[in-house]
């Protein structure tokens, strides 16, 4: 297992005599498609049990970093990754650890609601029966009950599980996405854009629930709406062309801002 | 507010905000009478615990402030949000000044100590402060329920105060110009008096503040006043 | 546009005056969009003419097929004829080598009343019987010698020109030795059709019998049985490797030039002139590998080379159009590249795989051009018991009695198109109903 260089980990030692703890860190984290630079050197850690919100403008890199962070970039072609990004202090692009564990791991809800083409049973039930979660079909009922509870959206299903997944209004595709990345108990949730899609009383109820989830769960949402940034996130980092231009306390990036590009982007006035 | 909000969190920050303010008004009461019985008993311990207590309603202030700041950048509240948030900002700024005309108050208990003021004086005073402290308690009912009715009542009694006020100034004018060693202590009462005065003005803000936050409109018409000092001038002594 | 008047309510406002008209071009647009729908109209209506002439002259022509004139006489099965020693209990070979023609001819000439004793009038006697006849009084009595010496009613195929006068097919106005049935024969025909002896019936021997040069007896049992050997080879073999191949090429396989050039190459495969692959089968198959000629198995495969590019075409098609959303859903779970094939991709990609394969099936029931070459265009008269037996495919059995001269294999021969026709159609059907099918599912 590659470890981390000591001054990362003295680093992250240090933050956790302060009483904060890393789940993730990520360290001089550049990335290329093909020939193109997308992130260039990127430091980030990531707390736990808190809802970090990745804010810039179109193309700076948000996305791209969030999908490191559980290897979707690998099916891109001609993405290549350098830096460390570690998961509890385990590099993540070591050979040894296998994608797909790690997906189990760090779980991942996209911009566009996309149920599976099955009952809304099946979409929750997928991932915790490949992974073997469940043993028996009681284990795997409560499993499903408990994921769509936590998603808020077991009192408007629960008399039609058999029913499609996709017959549900976006906002509650959303949640049912959201339940089945939590069904297979990871310890850190993506979030990439999860409410651009939905109206606002949907991403209000989204936003409602990554704030339930943050007890259970690490989140790393990427959002191109700062106001969400600001309400559902307790830290936020602020990308821009590639670059990590500002980390910090969500109130503190909001209110009063360090880096000057922060405040011009946050203020609406570039960007 | 009758129904809640999707996102719980923000019910919990506006329902933070109603709650400070409540216990600032709680606070400010509670200032504003000690500092009167201060006075009346010429009481220096208690005067200088009422100038101590001063900082916790500035920090109190400081404080909904700032989450009144965090919360409209972060929830982007409209209308009735957006006037409870405005409305706690205003309210504290207003429970603030009244804390500081209590603490004013007290402080001048020191100077007051040991004059001999007269008793009848003490009492008058006294009922003056009472009215203030009745409408400043029932102005923080009325917050505590958003009475549009009851706010408009309280907006309209304030010439009550003005009233008593205005005869206190009177008197206090007759017992300086009777005699010249009454001045100094005259003058700090005659401060003191405009204090408490000042703070039943200030419920008046209050309550004007909750009809705005719970209508959206401020109410309208002049509020009625009575007082008349501006105008008063000392008699030339007959004797 | 009308002045607008203006009552007391309405005085408060006032109206908008309308800018001068600017010329957009609506009419020129308007006309060219009537244009346009006509041609394609005019196309459509083109195509249905062609589909209905089409249709209109093979029905006309071939529905008569499925009737078959046959003639229902008492024959006397007389041991004088058929076993003239009593040698048959010894010698087989006798009951399979008899005169069974003279046997009907007499009972024919019998129920008309004609003197055995005319030849002439017995040959034309004769000539109203199918030649095959002599397959079926021998098939009826190696099945049952104890009819030998008795008399039973048998339904005989009336002979193809009898057949064809019957069903109107001859004119009889022509004169009587230009044409290939004698007025005697007609008078005998009337009088069988009156007594009921002479009738149409539905012709089960079209689909059961081989091949036979009398077109009476000619029947498409070779070819179905053929085709259908040729299908179930095509299925079963071109519809996993096709979609397996597709599989690892579309989702698995590295994207460089090496699979550019694949892909290529297929495209062009999809493309190549079907009567190549026929010439690949006869050099791979039949002469390198040794396979039998004529046998469905050879056919089989190489209908299977020719369906296999439409398969893949289509299966990379139907996989590419299956959402990338769903497998990032999938992958982000931490499904592994083959789950989130086979658990979300392919069924999602189903319907599609489906239809390209029957469209694939189609046309390789249809295909002619590679079984001539590969040798299945033979003379086979008895029904293959395997795919290694020499058949005959549907279109090539088209395609062989649309060669023959006899006026009765005219009919035939557009009945076996309304076969194939009805055969294309179901499959079509049946894609159609499993697609419903699976979309249901979701």
């Amino acid at each position: 297992m590659n470890i981390l260089s000591e001054a990362a980990v003295e680093k992250a030692l240090d933050k956790k005599m302060n009483d904060v703890s890393y789940k993730m860190i990520g360290q001089d984290v550049s990335v290329y498609y093909g020939d193109k630079r997308a992130l260039y050197d990127v430091n980030l850690n990531v707390r736990e049990n808190t809802v970090t919100a990745l804010i810039g403008p179109s193309g700076c890199g948000k996305s791209t970093f969030l999908r490191t962070l559980n290897r979707m970039n690998d099916t891109i072609d001609g993405c290549r990754v350098t830096g460390r990004i570690a998961l509890d202090g385990d590099d993540i692009y070591d050979p040894s650890i296998d994608v797909v564990e790690l997906r189990a791991r760090v779980g991942m809800v996209f911009q566009k609601p996309n149920p599976f083409p099955k009952s809304i049973y099946e979409n929750v039930a997928y991932g915790p029966r490949i992974h073997g979660l469940a043993r028996t079909r009681a284990e795997m009922d409560a499993i499903v009950e408990k994921s769509l509870q936590r998603a808020g959206l077991w009192n408007e299903v629960k008399d039609r599980l058999q029913e499609s997944g996709t017959g549900l209004s976006g906002g509650q595709q959303q949640r049912l996405c959201i339940a089945r990345a939590v069904a297979v108990s990871p310890e850190v949730i993506l979030m990439d854009e999860p409410c651009s899609a939905l109206d606002p009383i949907a991403t209000a109820r989204v936003e409602e629930l990554i704030h339930e989830l943050r007890a259970n769960f690490t989140i790393v949402i990427v959002t191109h709406s700062m106001q969400q940034a600001a309400r559902v996130s307790q830290r936020t980092a602020m990308f821009h062309l590639g670059q990590l231009v500002e980390e910090n306390d969500t109130d503190k990036i909001f209110t009063n801002p360090d880096d000057q590009r922060t405040q011009d982007y946050i203020m609406g006035r570039f960007g | 507010m009758s129904s809640t909000h999707i996102v719980s969190i923000y019910d919990e920050e506006l329902k933070y905000l109603t709650r400070r303010i409540s216990e600032m008004g709680g606070t400010a009461e509670q200032m504003v009478s000690d500092a009167v019985r201060a006075l009346v008993t010429t009481d220096g311990a208690l005067a200088q615990k009422v100038i101590s207590e001063d900082v916790v309603l500035d920090n109190a202030e400081r404080q909904i402030n700032e989450k009144a700041v965090l919360t409209i950048t972060k929830r982007q509240p409209v209308s009735a949000d957006l006037r409870e948030i405005l409305g706690a900002v205003r309210i504290a700024a207003e429970l603030e000044r009244v804390g500081d005309l209590g603490k004013n108050t007290a402080k001048r208990v020191i100077a007051v100590q040991g004059s001999g003021m007269p008793r009848k004086l003490a009492r008058g005073l006294e009922h003056l402060a009472e009215l203030a402290l009745m409408q400043l308690k029932e102005v923080l009912d009325v917050y505590a329920t958003r009475s549009v009715e009851k706010a408009k009542a309280i907006r309209e009694r304030d010439d009550e105060i003005d009233a008593i006020y205005t005869s206190l100034f009177r008197e206090l004018l007759t017992y300086m110009m009777e005699d010249p060693r009454n001045i100094t202590p005259c003058t700090h009462l005659l401060f003191c008096a405009k204090n408490i005065e000042r703070i039943g003005d200030h419920a008046t803000n209050i309550a004007e503040t909750i009809y705005f936050m719970a209508t959206g409109a401020q109410p309208e018409g002049e509020r009625p006043k009575d007082d008349n000092t501006a105008s008063l001038v000392a008699a030339e002594p007959s004797a | 546009m009308s002045q607008v008047t203006t009552s007391p309510a309405t005085a408060a406002f006032k109206a908008s005056v309308r800018p001068e008209r600017r010329d957009i071009g609506l009419r020129r647009r308007y006309a060219s969009e009537r244009r346009f729908r006509l041609y394609g109209l005019a196309a459509i209506a083109f195509g249905l003419l062609f589909l209905f002439l089409l249709l209109s002259s093979v029905v006309s022509k071939g529905y008569t097929a499925f009737l078959q004139t046959k003639i229902t006489i008492p024959v006397e099965f007389s041991e004088q004829v058929i076993d003239k020693d009593g040698e048959r209990a010894t010698d087989p070979k006798v009951l399979m080598t008899a005169n069974y023609p003279v046997v009907a001819r007499n009972a024919l000439a019998k129920v008309l009343g004609v003197d055995p004793g005319d030849r002439a009038a017995m040959r034309e006697v004769g000539g109203m019987i199918s030649d095959s006849v002599r397959v079926q009084l021998r098939d009826l009595v190696v099945a049952d010698p104890s009819v030998i010496g008795r008399t039973v009613d048998v339904a005989i195929l009336a002979h193809g020109n009898v057949d064809s006068a019957y069903k109107g097919q001859i004119d009889l106005g022509v004169d009587e030795k230009n044409r290939k049935v004698s007025d005697r024969q007609v008078g005998w025909m009337n009088q069988l059709a009156e007594t009921g002896a002479l009738a149409g019936h539905f012709n089960t021997g079209l689909f059961t019998n081989g091949a036979s040069s009398r077109p009476e007896a000619a029947g498409l049992g070779v070819a179905l049985v053929g085709s259908l050997y040729m299908m179930l080879i095509v299925l079963v073999l071109s519809l996993p490797i096709g979609v397996a191949a597709s599989i690892y090429l579309e989702e698995f396989a590295p994207k460089n030039r090496f699979t550019d050039l694949i892909e290529v190459n297929i495209n062009n495969l999809a493309a190549v002139p079907s009567i190549v692959y026929g010439l690949l089968g006869l050099a791979v198959f039949v002469n390198f590998a040794g396979f039998p000629r004529s046998a469905a198995l050879v056919g089989g495969l190489v209908l299977t080379l020719m369906t296999l590019p439409t398969i893949i075409i289509a299966t990379r098609a139907a996989l590419k159009a299956v959402p990338p959303s769903i497998r990032a859903a999938a992958l982000g779970l931490g499904a592994s590249n083959m789950q989130t094939v086979f658990h979300h991709v392919l069924p999602l990609a189903m319907p599609g795989i489906l239809t390209g394969t029957i469209i694939g099936l189609a046309h390789a029931l249809g295909e002619t051009a590679p079984l001539l070459l590969i040798g299945m265009v033979a003379f086979v008269a008895d029904v293959p018991a395997t795919p290694l037996d020499p058949a005959t495919a549907l279109p090539v059995q088209i395609y062989m009695w649309a060669n023959e001269a006899e006026r009765a294999f005219v009919e035939r021969t557009s009945g076996a198109i309304i076969v194939l026709l009805i055969f294309l159609i179901l499959m079509n059907v049946g894609a159609i109903l499993l697609r419903r099918r699976f979309e249901r599912r979701w």
